[in-house]
């Protein structure tokens, strides 16, 4: 088979463009499952009705280093005996995990804050979500530029 | 052996909202990874962490792969009582750690 010049361009730059991924990045991107983040919220919370509001999600909007992320989640809501705030769980969409952290909390937090530190493996979307005791819930949505991944370095 | 930093104010007010900063050392590897060799590294996360207001709790988390090596927490609780605050790492390969602060309530 005779290759035109157009197509032997187009083979050369494909095989470039695939040896500049390395294994652990391929790897990566293929175990990206659309819908994962979905799923393992309704895992957790079950059909519960989420709205929007209350959540604040703290993130920069664009890290450098994918491994280490300082993430805030601070729900606007009073923590008193009878109307507090139950637990706060963070999702994420393109990690091979679509779990960040869940945290219980009761009255005698005195206040719906946490803070902690993420990694995240690519560019994406990230979802707070507050359960309250009387079982609404609430979440906020982020979106993060990553431009350093996490997990992709291989071991020396 | 871990070693553990925690940061929780020595006295306070009674009602007070404290904040506690809580910071261990572990290498969180997320199970991810593969070695040089191709194989891949085993996970070896803290998979939860709770925090005891004089035996009862107050604060509980469930860590997962996504939570950056050498875990830093950040959480709040209300001044009650003067006593201890007790914390508790648990995670894979039998990894445990218990640490506590003592605080006196005015």
């Amino acid at each position: 088979m005779k290759l035109t010049r157009r197509q032997a361009l187009k083979a050369a730059s494909a095989a470039v463009a695939s040896a500049a991924l390395p294994r652990a990045a391929q790897a990566q991107l293929q175990s990206f499952v659309p819908g994962q983040m979905e799923a393992a919220i309704r895992k957790v919370l079950g059909d519960a009705k989420i709205r929007k509001g209350k959540v604040t999600l703290d993130l920069p909007p664009l890290v450098e280093n994918g491994n280490v992320v300082p993430m805030t989640v601070t729900v606007d809501n009073p923590m008193t005996k009878d109307n507090f705030v139950r637990a706060i769980h963070v999702f994420n969409e393109k990690n091979p995990q679509p779990n960040v952290i869940s945290v219980q909390l009761g009255a005698r937090a005195g206040k719906a804050e946490i803070a902690t530190r993420i990694r995240l493996a690519t560019t994406q979307k990230l979802t707070a979500i507050a359960e309250l005791s009387d079982g609404s819930c609430w979440s906020d949505t982020q979106e993060v530029v990553v431009t350093l991944a996490a997990c992709l370095e291989d071991l020396p | 052996m871990s070693r553990a930093l925690i940061n929780v104010p020595k006295n306070a007010r009674r009602g007070q909202v404290l904040e506690i900063k809580t910071l261990i050392s572990h290498v969180m590897e997320s199970g991810f990874r593969h070695g040089t060799n191709g194989k891949d590294i085993p996970r070896d996360i803290i998979t939860s962490f709770s925090c005891r207001y004089n035996g009862e709790e107050v604060f509980a988390t469930q860590l997962f792969p996504a939570i950056a090596a050498n875990p830093f927490l950040t959480f709040h609780t209300v001044a009650t009582e003067s006593g201890t605050l007790s914390f508790h790492w648990t995670g894979d390969n039998g990894f445990e750690v218990t640490e506590e602060a003592q605080i006196v309530v005015e």
